[in-house]
């Protein structure tokens, strides 16, 4: 199997980090997943989850700003992907979060959760998107 | 992404209809679904079972849910690393390609679904009796279990899922590019240490909070 003709993977070109960012993003979350989960169901101090909430969510916008930017790139293979995985991850999301409500978690806890789940719904669909589509043909417009 | 698509052939490969087309060149112009829509149906009921289970808080369905998808969770990534893999490995490329085509579709769905079953079962479970109250002896095992699935699912979201997919969408072009496929499908050679490691670490956790 050699790589011949046009639809060969486009060269190798400079693309922002947009992967490593998302995958940054979604260690901090995780990270502050874990230590809330620690703590669940009773109260955690919200100091360090506040905290790493706010860098991920830094970095998705960062990330967010860096893709908007992106031309030329293959834009409608970076949605066909994005909102598939985007429908599936706000299911699984959906399925944690409601194991969080049915647990009794609420009030600020609830929230800084519910945060970081809805990052993680948008850092995971952006990384896969971005993964596939910057190896497929890019297009002027999106 | 659940389109039907027709699937690339090898390059230099005469075409399906072409002379002299054989059945393996046949098999490589099946076409391609990066998301098999017949397995939704079945993702659908595990997940509409999960939900009862979970609003039953009862022993027996949480502990199934748990259990079931944790055990095929485990047992599959284990088996695909340390045995799959390096047969995999040792294939001619067509045959990997071949392979990989048929196969990973079936993962895409698979996983997640073991994932989500197994994390919000075992959750509910650990609730459940007791373990995630701070007081209980076991607490500390349970959060050894967190920053286990939390390794993993970085591992498993930030580098596996997009080099999965990334191949998929390589194999629907008509001449797919075979370095970029072999660059890709090395993450899966990388990460076998750590996703077994992981895994392992699982087990011993899990069999350790099931006997005490």
């Amino acid at each position: 199997m050699r790589g011949a003709g046009p639809t060969e993977a486009p060269p190798a070109r400079a693309l922002p980090p947009v992967g490593q960012i998302a995958v940054l993003s979604m260690a901090l979350v995780i990270v502050g997943g874990i230590y809330m989960g620690a703590h669940l169901p009773k109260h955690a101090s919200l100091g360090l989850p506040i905290g790493l909430l706010v860098a991920a969510g830094v970095l998705v916008l960062a990330n967010l700003a860096q893709l908007v930017r992106l031309r030329p790139f293959a834009w409608s293979t970076f949605w066909l992907v994005g909102k598939w995985a985007l429908v599936a991850y706000l299911v699984i999301t959906g399925m944690l979060e409601y194991v969080f409500v049915l647990d009794g978690t609420r009030g600020s806890t609830l929230v800084v959760m519910t945060v970081m789940l809805a990052i993680f719904a948008v850092d995971v669909p952006v990384l896969l998107a971005f993964s596939v589509a910057r190896y497929q043909p890019a297009e002027e417009r999106h | 992404m659940t389109e039907v698509i027709s699937t690339a052939r090898l390059a230099g490969a005469p075409g399906p209809g072409g002379e002299g087309a054989g059945p393996g060149e046949q098999a490589a112009a099946a076409p391609l679904q990066i998301v098999p829509l017949a397995g939704i149906p079945i993702v659908v009921a595990a997940l509409v079972g999960l939900v009862v289970a979970l609003a039953l808080n009862k022993l027996w369905p949480l502990e199934f849910f748990h259990v079931v998808g944790g055990g095929l969770w485990t047992g599959i990534d284990l088996f695909l690393g340390f045995i799959i893999g390096p047969v995999l490995g040792r294939m001619s490329i067509p045959a990997r390609v071949e392979f990989s085509k048929r196969f990973m579709p079936k993962m895409v769905l698979l996983m997640p679904t073991l994932v989500i079953i197994t994390l919000t079962g075992g959750w509910q479970l650990a609730r459940h009796v007791g373990n995630l109250s701070t007081a209980s002896p076991n607490h500390g095992w349970i959060i050894a279990s967190f920053i286990v699935v939390g390794v993993m699912a970085i591992v498993a979201l930030g580098i596996l899922e997009p080099a999965n997919l990334a191949v998929l969408f390589e194999l629907r072009k008509p001449a797919p590019n075979g370095a970029l496929i072999g660059k890709l499908m090395k993450r899966f050679i990388y990460t076998a240490g750590v996703t077994g490691a992981m895994q392992v670490a699982t087990l011993l956790i899990m069999t350790h909070l099931a006997a005490s």
